[in-house]
C-alpha cells in the first residue's frame, strides 16, 4: 500500500472517530439529563476519540520512516555473499547504492552479476512486506486507540482537560524544535568533524599553512597527498569579510544617521523600504552581479593603473558583499540611534552644539553598543555568506592579504568539497564538516555576543 | 583652594569682547562647514545605496530582457513520408524513432542550394537549433496526416545565431556578438533576413521547459516547479510548527531558565549561516534517514529549519500585539486558557503571523547555499512531477547557468533572475498588503 493511501485511510478513521465520539457523548448524556450533564462540550469528546485514533498510528509511522530503511539495508547486507559483505565501508555503500538503483528500476545494467539482482529482489520484497505490515499495524493501532478512548467516555469524563493537555504537549514539542535543530547541527557536524580529526590532527588543521584537499585516489599517485592546513582559508575569509565591512559600516552608519537625524519623514518613508530591498535580493543574484559586472570593471581599472589584478580578485567579492550587508548595518544602527532618548539631544543643543556635533559627541557614543552589536551581526553574516564568494572568489588557497589577488574562503571550500561525488570516509569530504564546525562556532560566538550587547543596551534606555 | 585656582584661570584667559566674538565667529564658520560636510556625507551614502540598487537592477534587466525573445527561422519543411515512415504503417514507435533532422537539412538546402562541401553543410545545419527536430517529431506524432505534405514552419535558431540576430536588430554591428559564426553563415543569415524568413518571437520555451545544454532549449519551468514543491513543504511544516512554538512561548511558558535557553536558541538560529543548515541536511536527512538526494522534500525540510526562527519571531510579535484586555475578557466569561488562545488571540494575531510566514517564504525562495549541499545542483532536464522526484530550484538554476561557458546563457541567467525577483516582489508586496489590510491599532 502506498503512503498517501494509508494517510487517507488514517484521515477517514480519524474523522469517523470524531463523529462517533461526539455521538457517544450525546447518547450517554441523554438519560443523565441532556447535554448539560456532560463535563465538556460534546465536540471535546469527539476530539478525544480522534486523538486516540491518530496518535499511536502517527507515532508508529514516524518510527517506521526513521528506521525501516536502515533495518532493510542491514538485512540485505547480511544476505550478500561473503566477498561483497567484507568490503571496506566506502565500497559497500557504493554496492548498496547500485542495489537500490537496480531495485528502483533506474539501472538497466545487465553486466551486473546475478548477486546484485538477487539482492535487489530481496530489497524490493522486504520493502513490499514492510509496507504491508506497516499498513496493517497502523490501521489496527488506530482502531484499538479509538476503541480505548471510546470506552473511557462517560458524562463526567473530563474530555476538554485531556484534549487541552495533549494540545499543550504538542505546543511544547514545537517550541523544542529550535533546540533540537541546534543540537542536531552540533551533533551531526561535530560527529563528522571528529572523524576528520582522527585522520588529520587538530593542530595541523588549525595552524597549517597549506591547503590542497585533493587526496590521491590511487596509492601510487604522486604529488596529491592532501594538505589540510586551513589558515589560508581563514585569512581569505577575513580578507573578504574585512573588505565587505569596510564598505558597509561607513555607508550603512551614515545612512542610518542621515535617515534618523536629518531626513524629513517623507524621505525616510520612501528611502527606507527602497534600501531594505537590497537585503531581500537573493545572494545568488549578488554573486552573478559580482562575477559578471564588478570583477571585469575592477580588472579594467587595475589595468588602467598598471596593477596586476587576478580575475577573481578578493576585492570584487568583498565590495559586492559589502553592498549586500549595508541594510543590516543601517537598520540595526537605526534602531540603536532611535533608542537614544531625545532629552540627550536636547541637552546638547541647549549647550550650543550643532547637529553634527550632537551626533558625533552625544548620540553615537550613547548608541555605540547597539551599533557594535549590529556590526558584529553583519560580520557573522559576511563570514557565513556563501553564494557571492562561490561565484566571484577563487578556488586556489593563496595565503595573501592582497585584495587584488584571488583568495578562497571557508564557505567556498565547503561547497567545492561537497558538491559532486562524495565518499563518506575520505578526509576530503570530512574536511568540509570540520570547516562547517569552525564556521558554526565562530558565527555562534559572534551572534551570542552581538545579541547580548544589543539586548543589554536596549534595556539600558527603557 | 580650588575656587581660587579657577578664578586665576579665568583672569588669565580674560579676553576682550571683540576678541571673543572674533574667535567665536571664526570657529562658527568652521563648525558650520563641518556640519554641512557631515550632512553631505549622509546624503551621499543614501544616494550611493540607491545607486547600487539601480545599477544592480539596470545591469540585470539590461542583459536579461533579450532572453524573453528568441530568433526563429521560417522553413518550408516537406514531411517526406519515405524518410519518416518508409513502411507506411504510421506506427507511433516508428514515427518517434525516425530521424527528423533529415527534414530540417533538406529544407535548409532548398533555401541555400549552393552549399556543396561537407564543412559548409555542417555550417548550414548548425544555424538551426537541435531542438527543431523534437518540434517536428511532436508535430508528426500529433497528426500523422501531415506526412507527404509541405508546411511552412517557424523553427528556433541555435544559440549563437540568436545572439547575432539580436545584436544586429539592436543596431550593433554584430561582429562582437557573432564571433562564433563563420562568414558563410553570416551571409546566409543576411539573405534569409532579406527574405523575411527570420523573426524574433516570444520565447515560450524559456517558460515551459526544463534545463538543457543548448541555451535556446533551456527553460525555467523545471526549476520553478522544484522551488514550488520545496516552498510547499516548507510552508506546510514551518507555519504550523512556528505558530505552535510562538503560542507556547508567549501564552503558556512561565519565565524560567529553560525558556530563556529556547529564546536564545531561536534568535541564534536566525543568524546561523545558511550553509550550515545544508550540512545538517546532508548529514541527517540524506545520510542518516536515507532520503533521496536532489529531492524537493529534503530541500523543503532544510528550508523549514531555516525559516522556522523567522516565523516564530514574527508570530510572537503578532501575539504580543494582541492587547491583554481581549484575553481577560475571554477568561472572564469562562473560557479556558486554551480556548482563550485559540478562539480569540489566534484569529486576531493571524494576519501578522501570515505576514511573517510570507516573508520567511520569500527568504527561503531566494536561498541556494544549503541546496548545493543536498545535491540540488544536478543537471536535471525533466520537469519534476512531485516532491520526491529529482529537481533543482530557481536560484540554483541561476547559479548553474551563471557558471556555464556559453554566452547565450548570460541573457537567460539574467532573465531567470528577473523571474525570481518578480516572484519575490509579489510575495513581499502581498505581505505588505496583508499587513496594511488587517493590521489593527489597539
Amino acid at each position: 500500500m502506498r503512503l498517501p493511501t494509508l494517510l487517507l485511510i488514517l484521515a477517514a478513521i480519524v474523522l469517523a472517530a470524531f463523529f462517533l465520539g461526539r455521538q457517544r457523548a450525546l447518547s450517554l448524556a441523554r438519560p443523565a439529563g441532556g447535554v448539560r450533564s456532560l463535563h465538556s462540550l460534546p465536540k471535546y469528546y469527539g476530539y478525544y476519540a480522534s486523538l486516540g485514533a491518530v496518535v499511536p498510528g502517527i507515532a508508529l509511522l514516524l518510527m517506521w520512516a526513521a528506521f525501516s530503511d536502515s533495518l532493510i539495508t542491514s538485512r540485505v547486507v547480511a544476505s550478500l555473499p561473503e566477498a561483497l559483505r567484507n568490503q571496506p565501508e566506502a565500497q559497500l555503500s557504493l554496492t548498496l547504492n547500485d542495489i537500490r538503483n537496480l531495485a528502483a528500476g533506474q539501472m538497466q545494467d545487465e553486466s551486473r552479476s546475478a548477486e546484485f539482482a538477487v539482492a535487489a529482489d530481496l530489497y524490493n520484497s522486504l520493502r513490499d512486506s514492510s509496507r504491508k505490515v506497516l499498513a496493517g499495524l497502523v490501521i489496527a493501532l488506530s482502531f484499538s486507540g479509538f476503541a480505548l478512548a471510546w470506552l473511557q467516555l462517560r458524562p463526567q469524563f473530563r474530555a476538554r482537560n485531556r484534549v487541552e493537555a495533549v494540545v499543550r504537549f504538542m505546543l511544547v514539542l514545537a517550541s523544542l524544535l529550535a533546540i533540537v535543530t541546534t543540537i542536531g547541527i552540533l551533533l551531526s557536524v561535530s560527529f563528522e568533524a571528529l572523524r576528520f580529526f582522527r585522520q588529520v590532527p587538530v593542530g595541523e588543521f588549525l595552524f597549517g599553512l597549506s591547503w590542497s584537499p585533493q587526496t590521491a585516489i590511487r596509492a601510487d599517485q604522486v604529488g596529491s597527498s592532501g594538505a589540510f592546513g586551513a589558515v589560508p582559508l581563514f585569512v581569505g575569509t577575513l580578507l573578504i569579510s574585512g573588505i565587505a565591512l569596510l564598505v558597509a559600516v561607513p555607508i550603512g552608519l551614515m545612512i542610518a544617521i542621515y535617515l534618523s537625524e536629518y531626513a524629513r519623514p517623507r524621505l525616510r518613508r520612501i528611502v527606507k523600504p527602497v534600501l531594505e530591498v537590497l537585503a531581500g535580493i537573493p545572494t545568488v543574484v549578488y554573486g552573478y552581479f559580482a562575477a559578471l559586472t564588478v570583477a571585469p570593471i575592477i580588472r579594467l581599472a587595475g589595468q588602467q593603473l598598471g596593477l596586476e589584478v587576478a580575475s577573481e580578485a578578493a576585492l570584487g567579492a568583498g565590495l559586492v558583499m559589502g553592498i549586500m550587508i549595508i541594510p543590516f548595518v543601517s537598520s540595526l544602527s537605526d534602531d540603536a540611534i532611535n533608542a537614544v532618548p531625545q532629552a540627550m539631544r536636547d541637552g546638547s543643543f541647549a549647550l550650543g552644539a550643532t547637529r553634527s556635533e550632537t551626533i558625533k559627541r552625544v548620540v553615537l557614543p550613547a548608541a555605540l553598543p547597539g551599533i557594535v552589536g549590529g556590526v558584529l551581526l553583519a560580520a557573522s553574516r559576511a563570514i557565513g555568506e556563501t553564494m557571492i564568494v562561490v561565484m566571484a572568489a577563487g578556488l586556489s588557497a593563496n595565503l595573501s592579504f592582497n585584495p587584488l589577488e584571488s583568495v578562497t574562503t571557508v564557505t567556498v571550500q565547503i561547497v567545492t568539497l561537497l558538491v559532486g561525488d562524495q565518499e563518506f570516509d575520505s578526509p576530503k569530504t570530512l574536511a568540509a564538516f570540520a570547516l562547517g564546525l569552525m564556521l558554526f562556532i565562530v558565527t555562534l560566538i559572534l551572534n551570542v555576543i552581538a545579541l547580548q550587547v544589543v539586548r543589554r543596551y536596549r534595556e539600558q534606555y527603557e | 583652594m580650588r575656587a581660587n585656582d579657577g578664578d586665576d584661570d579665568r583672569a588669565r584667559r580674560q579676553l576682550s569682547p571683540e576678541e571673543t566674538r572674533r574667535r567665536v565667529d571664526a570657529s562658527l564658520r568652521r563648525r558650520y562647514r563641518s556640519e554641512q560636510l557631515f550632512r553631505l556625507y549622509g546624503l551621499g551614502s543614501v544616494c550611493l545605496g540607491v545607486v547600487f540598487l539601480l545599477v544592480l537592477f539596470g545591469t540585470i534587466i539590461g542583459s536579461g530582457y533579450s532572453a524573453f525573445r528568441q530568433g526563429f527561422v521560417r522553413l518550408d519543411v516537406h514531411f517526406d513520408a519515405d524518410l519518416i515512415d518508409p513502411d507506411g504503417g504510421r506506427d507511433l514507435d516508428v514515427l518517434s524513432a525516425a530521424d527528423y533532422s533529415l527534414l530540417v537539412k533538406a529544407a535548409l538546402r532548398e533555401l541555400v542550394p549552393e552549399v556543396a562541401s561537407r564543412a559548409e553543410k555542417r555550417e548550414l545545419n548548425g544555424l538551426v537549433s537541435s531542438g527543431a527536430v523534437f518540434e517536428l517529431r511532436d508535430t508528426v506524432m500529433a497528426d500523422a496526416q501531415i506526412l507527404g505534405q509541405t508546411r511552412s514552419l517557424w523553427l528556433p535558431l541555435s544559440g549563437d545565431v540568436d545572439l547575432w540576430i539580436k545584436a544586429r536588430s539592436a543596431g550593433k554591428s554584430g561582429e562582437d556578438m557573432g564571433g562564433k559564426l563563420s562568414a558563410n553563415q553570416r551571409a546566409w543569415l543576411e539573405r534569409l533576413q532579406a527574405d523575411d524568413r527570420i523573426e524574433l518571437r516570444f520565447n515560450r520555451t524559456f517558460f515551459t521547459s526544463g534545463d538543457s545544454r543548448e541555451p535556446e532549449l533551456a527553460g525555467i519551468w523545471g526549476a520553478t516547479k522544484g522551488s514550488f514543491f520545496m516552498l510547499l513543504v516548507t510552508l506546510l511544516l514551518s507555519f504550523p510548527l512556528g505558530v505552535a512554538a510562538a503560542i507556547y512561548l508567549e501564552e503558556f511558558a512561565r519565565r524560567s531558565w529553560w525558556v530563556d535557553i529556547v529564546e536564545v536558541n531561536i534568535n541564534n538560529l536566525a543568524a546561523v549561516p545558511s550553509i550550515v543548515f545544508g550540512l545538517l541536511g546532508l548529514a541527517v536527512f540524506i545520510n542518516f534517514f536515507g532520503l533521496p538526494r536532489s529531492a524537493p522534500l529534503v530541500g523543503g525540510l532544510v528550508l523549514t529549519l531555516m525559516t522556522l526562527p523567522v516565523v516564530i519571531i514574527a508570530s510572537r510579535a503578532a501575539i504580543k500585539a494582541v492587547p491583554p484586555s481581549v484575553r481577560e475578557a475571554a477568561l472572564g466569561i469562562g473560557a479556558s486558557q486554551m480556548q482563550m488562545v485559540f478562539h480569540h488571540v489566534l484569529p486576531l494575531a493571524l494576519p501578522g503571523m501570515l505576514t511573517g510566514a510570507i516573508i520567511g517564504m520569500a527568504r527561503a525562495l531566494g536561498e541556494s547555499a544549503p541546496l548545493l549541499m543536498i545535491g540540488m545542483v544536478a543537471f536535471i532536464v525533466d520537469v519534476p512531477g512531485g516532491p520526491m522526484s529529482p529537481s533543482t530550484a530557481l536560484p540554483v538554476q541561476i547559479y548553474l547557468w551563471a557558471d556555464s561557458p556559453e554566452r547565450a546563457f548570460v541573457a537567460r541567467t539574467s532573465a531567470a533572475i528577473m523571474v525570481l525577483l518578480a516572484f519575490l516582489l509579489v510575495m513581499n508586496a502581498s505581505a505588505v498588503w496583508l499587513r496594511s489590510r488587517f493590521e489593527r491599532r489597539w
